[in-house]
């Protein structure tokens, strides 16, 4: 039952780990891992205080933030690959770019709805063990607010050429590509890389249809 | 309330055919079992859809009404008490767990809350810098070093494992205040309270769930399963395993990843706090 009372902050927070992830701000970001993601987290929360749209869960708002700041610091194909696991391998360009669009609109989708219990909430960085010359590495947060239990929120970053970007997030001990590697394998296995496109696209479009 | 009870039985059979209808329909992926950490996954799964026909028929319509019925600050009051109940447990937990520090924190807040906060419908203790610590008995096995064990479903009571139904329905009533009262009427209204509390606290997820997983049944399960691993090991699980595709092949590639998790290092290694 302990579970069910993680659960209520697990949705919580990952809806606006899905944006903290996805979205940024305009200026350079810091060239740490953990400042930087102490900036995008402390700037996206911020964000959703002062944005009525955002606040209500307006996907298309959500995924006008994603689709404006968010992706020069998040790795979505990265993420979907290895949600995907071995079927990544086989798959054509076309269909990655496929997965990783749906995977991502997804997330913003499902998640963004969460948006509105978004309250006094602020992000506290918990303690950050790297070396300089590691070039992936787990930063880890909490979330705090006047009301309920410290979120665990953490993120795993890869140091690339235009430097470090998001790939997994994990709330309340669930990382979230872990969470999707069994469903999207047993999908892959049974209909194929174009059936489960197909399954989260039709998935995306139901979502879609509801919100409207 | 004779009338009641003559009635209840029909009602009561009607759902059991219900249940076994939706269970004899519940959808088995080819795949089914193929995971080392839950083997019994066709019959979990028809639990699964019979916790979902009961939740549907009985605990989501009265955890709406519940929450309809009470203002926010009340539910919170009486969610904080029923957290609050919890502390000595977490203290006893704590204890068996090598960490008397917590252990003592855990009393204090306890103490706290149970006065100055009202039986702990308000949290001073938190505000002093007593923070929280939540354990159970399922917990204090995986820190022994007991290993999950299959994954359960339980039914009405939802996901578990079996080490974890055993540390948490076997022994954690022993450590809750509330299963030593002795008028039994008082007893079961405060656990139906609680069942009742805790279904309202994940209203809000029900939406998000359907809406994000593509499989409900593994969704849970896996996240129920990674939560866990991070509970035993405070939020600090030992990472070497999450890269590996435990969940995304066969038998052989899922055997090894189960090994490691029956083994885990001593307790106190790794951990960090």
């Amino acid at each position: 039952m302990r579970f069910t009372r993680g659960l209520f902050g697990l949705f919580f927070s990952l809806s606006t780990s899905a944006l903290i992830a996805t979205s940024s701000h305009a200026q350079a970001p810091a060239a740490a891992p953990d400042a930087m993601v102490r900036d995008l987290s402390n700037e996206v929360l911020n964000a959703i205080k002062a944005d009525k749209a955002l606040k209500s869960g307006d996907a298309n708002r959500a995924q006008q933030l994603v689709d404006e700041k968010v992706l020069p610091y998040t790795d979505f194909q990265k993420m979907t690959q290895l949600s995907v696991g071995p079927g990544w391998r086989n798959a054509t360009p076309e269909q990655r770019t496929a997965l990783t669009r749906e995977f991502r609109t997804l997330l913003v989708r499902t998640y963004s709805g969460a948006l509105a219990q978004v309250s006094d909430h602020k992000v506290e960085l918990r303690p950050f063990r790297a070396q300089p010359t590691d070039t992936d590495v787990i930063v880890r947060t909490q979330v705090v607010a006047s009301r309920g239990d410290p979120i665990q929120l953490d993120y795993r970053l890869e140091k690339g050429a235009s430097g470090w970007k998001i790939y997994d997030i994990n709330i309340l001990g669930v990382w979230l590509v872990e969470n999707y590697k069994s469903q999207f394998s047993s999908q892959v296995n049974s209909v194929g890389v174009d059936g489960l496109i197909k399954t989260l696209s039709e998935r995306n479009a139901q979502l879609a249809g509801k919100k409207a | 309330m004779t009338d009641s009870t003559s009635s209840r039985f029909p009602r009561l059979s009607l759902l059991a055919l219900a249940v076994i209808v939706s269970g004899g329909c519940a959808t088995i992926p080819a795949d089914s079992g193929n995971d080392a950490r839950d083997p019994i996954e066709s019959f979990n799964r028809q639990v699964f859809e019979f916790n979902d026909v009961v939740d549907r028929a009985i605990l989501k319509p009265v955890a709406q009404a519940y929450q309809y019925v009470l203002p926010e600050p009340v539910r919170d009051c009486i969610s904080n008490i029923f957290s609050n109940f919890r502390e000595p447990s977490n203290a006893v937990n704590n204890l068996l767990q090598g960490k008397p520090v917590d252990a003592v924190s855990d009393t204090c807040r306890f103490v706290v809350n149970t006065t100055v906060g009202l039986a702990g419908c308000f949290d001073p203790a938190r505000a002093m810098g007593l923070e929280k610590h939540s354990e159970d008995f399922g917990q204090t096995l995986g820190r022994w070093g007991i290993g999950a064990g299959p994954y359960l479903v339980v039914p009405v009571l939802g996901p578990s494992t079996l080490r974890d139904a055993i540390g948490v329905y076997g022994a954690e009533p022993y450590l809750d205040p509330n299963f030593y009262i002795d008028n039994i009427r008082v007893r079961n209204a405060i656990i139906g309270t609680r069942v009742i509390d805790q279904r309202a606290q994940l209203l809000q997820t029900d939406d998000l769930i359907s809406g994000a997983a593509l499989d409900k049944y593994r969704f849970i399960r896996d996240g129920y399963l990674q939560r866990r691993r991070n509970q035993v090991y405070d939020g600090a699980p030992p990472p070497s395993d999450t890269d590996s595709p435990a969940t995304t092949g066969g038998p052989p590639a899922a055997a090894p990843n189960v090994k490691k998790e029956l083994v885990p290092p001593q307790s106190g290694a790794p951990v960090a706090k």
